[in-house]
C-alpha cells in the first residue's frame, strides 16, 4: 500500500514518521515499566536487563535507534517547514539530507550496538 | 475546524485554542527530545554497554539531582509527546463513541505512567557510600 498509493517522498516520509512514532510510543511504556521495577523489584529489573543486553535485545534497541533517529531528524524537517513555509519547496531535498544524517549517525552506532553480540568487543571505548 | 495545508506531520489548527496550544507544545517537546532522548539513547547504548547497567548502575547514575531533573524533565516532554502524537492517530482512524473511549483510556494509561515514572525518580533511594 505505501509503494503503490503515490508513493513520492513526502507520502513515505509521512508514512514513516507516523509508523516510528507508534513503535516509539509502545517502547515508552515498556521503558517507564522496566525503570519503575528498580524501585520495587530490582532483581526482576535486573532479569529484564539481561534480555535487553542479549543478541535479540541488541537486535530490537538498534531498531529502537532507528525509529528514534528517523522520528527526530523528520521532526526537524517538519519543524523547519512549519515554521518556515517557503522551504516546504525544498521539503524532498530535506528528507534526502535527512537520510544522509541518519546513516552517518546511525552506523557507528548500530557497530558500537551490535558487536557483542556476534562475540566482538565494543570498537569505541571510553572512560578508562 | 479548519486547517492550513502544509507538509506537516499536522495540519496547523486555527484559531487560539486548546488545539493550537498542543500544536505548539507538541513541536516543543519535539525539540526538548531532540536533545534530550537523542543523548541519553546515545549514552545509554553508545558510551555505556546495556550489559552493564543493572539496578546498581541505575542507582548510582540517580546518585546525582541532576540527573534526577533531566531525566524526570525527558519523561515529562515524553509522555506528552508520545500520548498526544497517538491521540492524533486515534483521531485519524476512529470516530465517535470508539475514537472517545479510546483518547480517554490513552491519557488514563499515560496519567499512570507519569505518576509510575515520577514515583521512581522522585523516591529511589540514594546510594549507599562506602564508609
Amino acid at each position: 500500500m505505501l509503494l503503490r498509493y503515490r508513493g513520492s517522498e513526502g507520502m513515505l516520509a509521512w508514512a514513516f514518521h507516523r509508523i516510528s512514532g507508534v513503535a516509539i510510543w509502545a517502547f515508552i511504556l515498556l521503558h517507564v515499566l522496566d525503570i519503575w521495577l528498580v524501585g520495587v523489584n530490582s532483581e526482576l529489573y535486573d532479569e529484564v536487563l539481561a534480555i535487553y543486553a542479549s543478541p535479540f535485545g541488541r537486535v530490537m534497541e538498534s531498531l529502537l535507534g532507528a525509529a528514534l533517529l528517523y522520528h527526530a531528524l523528520n521532526g526537524l524537517r517538519i519543524i523547519i517547514m512549519d515554521f518556515w513555509p517557503s522551504m516546504t519547496r525544498y521539503h524532498k531535498q530535506l528528507w534526502y539530507l535527512s537520510w544522509v544524517a541518519f546513516v552517518l549517525i546511525g552506523l557507528p552506532i548500530l557497530i558500537q550496538i551490535m558487536a557483542p553480540a556476534i562475540g566482538l568487543e565494543p570498537p569505541f571505548r571510553f572512560g578508562s | 475546524m479548519s486547517y492550513e495545508i502544509t507538509r506537516s506531520g499536522r495540519a496547523k489548527p486555527r484559531g487560539s485554542g486548546w488545539e493550537l496550544a498542543i500544536w505548539y507544545l507538541m513541536r516543543l517537546t519535539g525539540i526538548g527530545l531532540f536533545v534530550t532522548a537523542l543523548a541519553h539513547y546515545i549514552i545509554v547504548h553508545f558510551v555505556y554497554d546495556p550489559a552493564v547497567q543493572d539496578a546498581v548502575w541505575v542507582t548510582a547514575r540517580w546518585a546525582s539531582i541532576a540527573q534526577r531533573t533531566i531525566d524526570w524533565l525527558m519523561l515529562t516532554f515524553v509522555l506528552f509527546h508520545a500520548f498526544m502524537g497517538l491521540r492524533t492517530v486515534i483521531g485519524d482512524y476512529t470516530s465517535g463513541g470508539l475514537r472517545a473511549f479510546l483518547t480517554m483510556l490513552l491519557y488514563l494509561v499515560g496519567i499512570v505512567l507519569f505518576a509510575m515514572g515520577t514515583m521512581v525518580v522522585v523516591a529511589l533511594p540514594m546510594p549507599q557510600v562506602p564508609a
